[in-house]
């Protein structure tokens, strides 16, 4: 089975929740997620992130969800690592 | 609606020190009125407390719709604006999201702090005239009134905690811009 285990996304986010918050919440989208935010870029009302998630199993539909949900938009899915595990 | 709910709204319209005003600003308003219409009735000598209930009463419900109506009419106009201008910044519609969430229910936050505030102040300093009978031995009024001078005084002292500053100093001001109030009541008759 194919599971997605990293993956870099391009957001753009209103200043508020803070970039702490917005980790957290995706962080919270399934056990054992690392996630790495970097604020890319700042401006009057906006927020260019690039967040770089790592896991066993990466619910990326949940993980956008979650970003719309906190008023942010996935522009880009920038890099992709993926396993092919047969584990299961 | 649950607490984080409420929570978030309030962190992402950053709201939180806006109801700390209201409550102080809204708190103040209540209490100095209730001073004002007990004050009137003492010196006028009104001994009949149903008329002191109705006419204190009256004007708590007042300053409650006021508050409500008002922070709720101003409050959805400023969130209304404030999230387009986020959804132009974005690009795309926020109303589903928390922001759209936090717009919606923000203005019913504030009018409800806003409202409640002077209510529930006035209702505390209202409660010797509400409790009274005719077998007690102390001045509904005047019991009512002193009242009215500790919640001013107990405000003062919620503001110094905001600010930093001494409680009792900012307690006793408050406490002053109430004696202050009675005095010019008192030159007026």
């Amino acid at each position: 089975m194919i599971k997605l285990t990293g993956v870099v996304l391009d957001v753009l986010k209103p200043h508020q929740p803070g970039a702490l918050e917005f980790a957290n919440s995706i962080a919270q989208c399934r056990e054992g997620l690392v996630v790495n935010l970097v604020v890319v870029e700042m401006d009057e009302k906006t927020h260019s992130l690039s967040i770089e998630i790592t896991g066993p199993d990466i619910p990326l539909d949940n993980i956008e969800s979650v970003i719309n949900d906190m008023g942010g938009s996935v522009h880009s899915l920038d890099e992709v690592q993926v396993v092919n595990d047969n584990s299961d | 609606m649950s607490r984080r709910t409420l929570q978030q709204a309030l962190a992402l319209t950053e709201s939180t020190a806006l109801l700390r005003r209201y409550f102080v600003v809204n708190g103040f308003d209540g209490a100095l009125t209730m001073l004002g219409i007990l004050s009137g009735f003492y010196l006028g000598e009104v001994a009949d407390t149903r008329i002191v209930i109705s006419a204190c009463l009256g004007a708590a419900v007042a300053l409650f719709m006021s508050g409500l109506s008002a922070a709720v009419i101003s409050e959805a106009a400023e969130r209304k604006r404030s999230l387009a201008e986020m959804e132009q910044a974005m690009g795309k519609s926020l109303q589903q999201s928390a922001h759209g969430t936090a717009a919606r229910l923000t203005p019913w936050l504030v009018g409800a702090v806003n409202g409640l505030s002077p209510l529930c102040i006035s209702l505390l300093i209202l409660s010797p005239v509400f409790f009274y009978s005719p077998d007690m031995r102390y001045s509904p009024l005047l019991t009512a009134m002193s009242f009215g001078l500790i919640c001013l005084f107990l405000l003062g002292i919620f503001l110094g905690r905001i600010d930093g500053s001494h409680w009792l100093l900012s307690g006793l001001k408050a406490l002053f811009v109430g004696i202050f109030t009675l005095t010019i009541i008192l030159l007026l008759e």
